[in-house]
């Protein structure tokens, strides 16, 4: 009972969270709203007994949350507190593919005959998944460190702007390196 | 392990309460004695400070988001319990989760949001800066804490708290993998936003953060950083200190005596680290703290798989 | 908390999350209907592995589309930074060289 009461609050919380992304016109409140609405899914993850990815939902998403709304007052270059914005484009047609989408998917959700469940859930979900991880998909685990590896790399790459030849002339025997910042380990 | 019915959360809040007050009249103390009054001034400041916030009246900024604002002033606090819902008091405990590290994770991680929340909300120039001030420590600390916190997990393969604690029968973890609790040592300051991790707060931008808290939502705020700091000492005890394991007292007392202990140390460093710049912590995090606390992760690994 | 349930939320968050990702100009909230769309990827996964297959492996796709959307967020934090230090650009309309 309580768990359905739970998955309700959590439910509505998470689909309003998520609208008010698009609603409210302060760059903070759509960042947080969006983490808002995070944190309920990853409750409702919990509640379906997958505590590992329940939980780091919660936490990756926080923290990306924050990250973004840096971003946000970075990039939009207005006072958001200020002034509301509304920067969309073409929004009736994207109202309406979205509805269409949202009706399919409930169609699809609601008329489908799903089938019953197979077996039963094992006795230690989190445990159950690392040893999976570790040993039959060792090669999804494997896969995803080296796409985020690359990721890190490519991320910097794309957004730093100084060279190796800014930093260490042209040369590169310029030590230490002229960075606008001052590193704390002194190099 | 005895997981007590939820109205025991009173209690363990209760707890938190206390050792919240005492954390305050302790630094209370120390500042008195650094600054030369009489020690007596130190006991009841604290308890003044409670009375002289919760009658101010609220001071009002020109558009400030007062939603974003309040829920960052009493979201430390509400962190710090989440966090003591985790901590096994000797047997018992609120919330024996299977993920309970990650579960401190998780909530350590909201650090970043209030603190921030709390700095943008008065929509003033100095708290913003000591948003970002915190938000730049956080890029530097929360990396090596997240590894800091995985050592004990693998040491004793485990994710639960409960179990980890249990794994430290004969040897603390702390003393066989120091370099991971004093990472998280760092990591417990640097969300109460405390000692060297105070530039956010700092008088250079009027207070940073808090420049413009007052009232119920200044107590609510530094009554969460004293609170996080209980909260981060008891979690490190089932964690790095061995749990409730100790001779003589019974379980649930050392849990309190060593929270007791290390709380403590945290209040009394305040006054014996200097600040750490944002800009130049950067680099340390990255640089020196990471590979160390990567290292420390190797090892244990290594010697878990030896024993295994 | 049935199946259809928990479907019908993530089609919700899904749906809402497409009409940002649509209708949105600016580069950073295109990307906050992205994540939207994966988080209701997540709630339906996570409800098709509960109510139909609980067996271990069926987990692992959760990570996977978690791990997604880091690298869908890292690189976008990547190439917006970079659109608006080469052009001062911040809205997609202005980066819309490729659709002529």
């Amino acid at each position: 009972m309580i768990t359905h009461v739970a998955f309700w609050i959590l439910a509505i919380g998470a689909a309003l969270t998520g609208a008010a992304v698009f609603i409210v016109n302060s760059m903070a409140r759509a960042s947080y709203a969006l983490a808002v609405s995070f944190i309920c899914v990853g409750l409702q993850v919990l509640l379906l007994q997958q505590n590992y990815v329940g939980v780091v939902t919660i936490l990756m998403m926080v923290m990306e949350m924050a990250v973004m709304a840096v971003y946000m007052v970075m990039f939009m270059g207005m006072n958001p507190a200020l002034m509301p914005m509304s920067m969309v484009h073409d929004k009736r047609h994207a109202l309406a593919v979205s509805i269409g989408v949202f009706l399919l998917l409930a169609a699809g959700a609601l008329l489908t005959p799903w089938p019953a469940r197979r077996g039963t859930p094992p006795a230690d979900v989190t445990a159950a998944l690392g040893e999976e991880l570790m040993e039959p998909k060792m090669l999804v685990m494997a896969a995803v460190g080296v796409v985020m590896a690359a990721t890190i790399v490519a991320g910097v790459v794309l957004a730093a702007h100084r060279t190796r030849y800014d930093r260490f002339g042209d040369d590169l025997r310029r030590r230490p390196a002229r960075d606008p910042q001052p590193g704390g380990v002194g190099r | 392990m005895t997981v007590v019915p939820p109205p025991w959360a009173l209690a363990a809040a209760g707890l938190l309460g206390l050792l919240t007050l005492g954390a305050a009249v302790l630094d209370g103390v120390l500042s008195a004695r650094a600054a030369g009054t009489h020690v007596r001034t130190g006991l009841t400041r604290p308890i003044g400070e409670i009375a002289r916030l919760m009658r101010q009246r609220r001071r009002v900024t020109v558009a400030a988001d007062t939603l974003l604002w309040r829920i960052g002033g009493a979201g430390l606090l509400v962190m710090a319990l989440m966090i003591i819902t985790v901590v096994p008091l000797g047997k018992w405990t609120l919330f024996d989760l299977d993920v309970g590290v990650v579960w401190f994770n998780a909530m350590d991680v909201l650090a970043w949001a209030f603190v921030w929340l709390t700095g943008w909300g008065a929509n003033s120039a100095h708290s913003l800066v000591g948003g970002y001030r915190f938000l730049a420590h956080g890029l530097a600390y929360e990396l090596p804490l997240m590894f800091a916190l995985v050592a004990p997990a693998v040491a004793a393969s485990s994710l639960n708290v409960a179990t980890i604690a249990a794994a430290q029968q004969n040897l603390w973890f702390a003393v066989w993998m120091p370099v991971a609790f004093l990472v998280y040592c760092m990591g417990v300051l640097a969300i109460a936003v405390w000692g060297p991790f105070s530039p956010a707060l700092a008088p250079d931008t009027a207070g940073g953060v808090t420049a413009e808290l007052s009232g119920l939502d200044r107590l609510l705020f530094l009554g969460g950083r004293y609170a996080l700091l209980v909260a981060g000492a008891a979690f490190a005890v089932p964690m790095f200190l061995g749990g409730g394991s100790g001779p003589l007292l019974p379980a649930w007392m050392w849990v309190l005596v060593k929270t007791l202990a290390l709380l403590t140390a945290f209040i009394w460093l305040r006054r014996r680290l200097p600040a750490v710049r944002p800009d130049l912590f950067m680099e340390v995090g990255w640089v020196v703290l990471l590979p160390a606390v990567l290292l420390q992760d190797l090892l244990v690994a290594g010697i878990a798989l030896g024993r295994s | 908390m049935i199946l259809q349930t928990v479907l019908l939320v993530a089609a919700a968050l899904f749906s809402v999350g497409l009409y940002g990702a649509l209708s949105q100009q600016v580069v950073v909230m295109v990307m906050m209907g992205l994540e939207l769309m994966l988080n209701g990827l997540i709630l339906a996964a996570a409800g098709f592995w509960w109510f139909l297959s609980p067996d271990p492996s069926g987990q692992v796709l959760l990570l996977v589309i978690i791990a997604a959307m880091t690298v869908e967020m890292a690189m976008g934090f990547a190439v917006a930074t970079a659109l608006h230090r080469v052009r001062r650009a911040d809205m997609t309309d202005m980066a819309a060289d490729l659709s002529r």
